[in-house]
């Protein structure tokens, strides 16, 4: 549906991407995550036509996007990482205007009851966009993406700056679009693109550094099981104590602290170590203060896979 | 095309602006008509339509300040430019959005002509000749201002450098005078918008006079697809 075939960005002599490529197989929603600056935006602005890459081509269900641009863009529907809307317009009035600029065939009142059902506007269409929160307006932007329902959807951090009942919605959203569109969304956020994609793709850089399917990579994530641990007591015994359990296989201190230390406790995967942690303490006398699964974080994701995490680093 | 347009318009209406310069050229213009032709008894609005030039020099970059740079600063321009619309189509809506609020400030020059009737036999054909002259005129600034507006992406700049860009064509024909270089001051004498617009306001009805601001506008409106095009490049 789409492909990506060696995009380069250049701004003066910043590389923002490197010699980019990828496709996206219909009906696939495409996770885009890196840091910030990372080139998710680029790439993104360049799929749909707002820039131009300084080499490479973005081709979308068979047309080029600098060959034929009308036709590319009325298969794209863009949502950018600030949602382009006009507050001085009413939502509906906003999306009447959105409506006519891509030239939307279908018929005209059902389709936008349609859309603002769907991202739950139905009741805000004859309020100011001014005054909506951002959470609303980010709604509105969902909702002009949707319009015309293109075979291809593009969101920039479609959840950045919602709270968390929010998030949940639109990554519901987001999900449920894969059925009929494909869909391509950049986050920060490793879970929440873990929850809503097939694939993931890691950018850094402005380079690709990983594209595999999200279980393959939550895979990846999951080889290294770590259990972090506060506990108080004397650090050398709980460490004893915890090196004796069946499945663990590594036991760090991490840090201690008013009698009480941190422990990292890494484990064979697929074993539950818990169970066994609470009567060691027990037998010990040390009273369990923080028990909790250490899961990576995208920072330590993103610097593992670059092979840049040092001991003792990160 | 169709769109952008009907959105400029309702955002006229939206915000004050339109609301703003209506009410002014309005103000003005029936100031002068007073004083021109009732204070005078004078069935010519030859001089009211001549004093009208700085009001529109003054109203035409407020009417068009936020044409691209607003669209650029709120991330707008983004909508606009990943639609399946043209550059062309997106600078030819918005300058006919403007034209139509400029448009309907002239229109009361119909009804000053109308005024005049009762009293005396006002000449229509000066009148017309003049109020095409002042649309001419007003599409080239206009042009001009909604270029100004396109590079930069603050509206008060592009406000404040398209007035001074109308005082500039105002002072042209004084300041052209005084270039002792020939060839120059011919140049700037072919390029003073008041030359042309003047031999209207006398119900001279050339056709070079219509094809000088005719180009001016399509220069301009080029320009600013040009600006747009290669802001998506750099």
């Amino acid at each position: 549906m789409i492909e990506v075939k060696n995009l380069t960005k250049r701004y003066g002599k910043i590389t923002a991407l490197d010699n980019i490529s990828f496709t996206v197989d219909t009906g696939e929603v495409l996770g885009f995550l890196g840091p910030n600056g990372a080139g998710k935006s680029t790439t993104m602005n360049i799929i749909t036509g707002y820039i131009s890459s300084t080499s490479g081509t973005v081709t979308v269900d068979g047309s080029e996007i600098l060959e034929e641009p009308k036709k590319t863009k009325q298969k794209i529907g863009y949502l950018p990482e600030i949602p382009p809307l006009y507050i001085d317009m009413t939502v509906r009035k906003y999306l009447e205007f959105m409506f006519d600029l891509k030239r939307v065939k279908l018929p005209k009142k059902e389709h936008l009851d349609e859309v603002m059902r769907l991202v739950g506007l139905e009741q805000h269409g004859a309020r100011l966009i001014k005054n909506l929160s951002k959470g609303y307006r980010q709604r509105v932007g969902f909702a002009q993406a949707l319009l015309g329902n293109p075979p291809v959807i593009i969101l920039d951090e479609p959840t950045v700056g919602l709270d968390p009942k929010q998030i949940i919605e639109i990554r519901k959203l987001i999900k449920s679009l894969g059925k009929k569109h494909t869909v391509i969304f950049s986050s920060h956020v490793l879970s929440e693109i873990s929850a809503a994609c097939d694939r993931i793709i890691i950018i850094a850089d402005g380079k690709i550094i990983a594209d595999a399917k999200t279980d393959e990579l939550s895979g990846v994530l999951t080889d290294k099981r770590q259990l972090l641990l506060t506990a108080e007591g004397s650090a050398a015994d709980i460490q004893n104590e915890l090196k004796k359990i069946p499945d663990v296989q590594k036991v760090k201190k991490t840090g201690e602290s008013d009698g009480a230390a941190q422990f990292a406790i890494e484990y064979k995967p697929g074993a539950d170590i818990r169970r066994d942690v609470f009567s060691a303490m027990t037998r010990l006398q040390c009273p369990i203060l923080e028990m909790r699964s250490g899961s990576e974080s995208l920072e330590e994701l993103y610097l593992r896979l670059t092979g840049s995490v040092k001991g003792g680093e990160a | 095309m169709g769109a952008i347009y009907k959105r400029e318009l309702s955002g006229y209406f939206n915000s004050a602006i339109g609301y703003v310069v209506l009410a002014v050229y309005y103000f003005f213009s029936g100031l002068f008509f007073y004083l021109y032709c009732f204070y005078r008894d004078s069935a010519s609005l030859g001089y009211v339509f001549a004093n009208m030039f700085y009001i529109v020099m003054f109203i035409i970059p407020v009417l068009t300040m936020k044409t691209f740079s607003e669209e650029r600063r709120q991330k707008t321009d983004q909508a606009l430019l990943t639609s399946p619309v043209s550059l062309t189509e997106i600078v030819l809506g918005k300058f006919l959005g403007a034209f139509t609020i400029y448009a309907l400030c002239c229109a009361i020059f119909l009804v000053y002509g109308v005024v005049i009737s009762f009293f005396a036999q006002p000449q229509w054909s000066v009148v017309l000749c003049t109020l095409l002259g002042m649309l001419l005129l007003g599409m080239a600034i206009i042009a001009m201002n909604i270029f100004i507006s396109s590079l930069t992406e603050s509206m008060v700049v592009a406000a404040v450098v398209g007035m001074a860009a109308g005082l500039v064509i105002d002072t042209m024909s004084s300041f052209s005078k005084l270039v002792p270089i020939p060839w120059v001051q011919f140049v700037l004498e072919k390029i003073d918008f008041l030359n042309y617009y003047t031999n209207f306001t006398y119900g001279i009805l050339s056709i070079v006079d219509v094809i000088f601001f005719l180009s001016v506008t399509g220069l301009f409106l080029f320009f600013t697809v040009r600006v747009l095009e290669r802001r998506r490049w750099s």
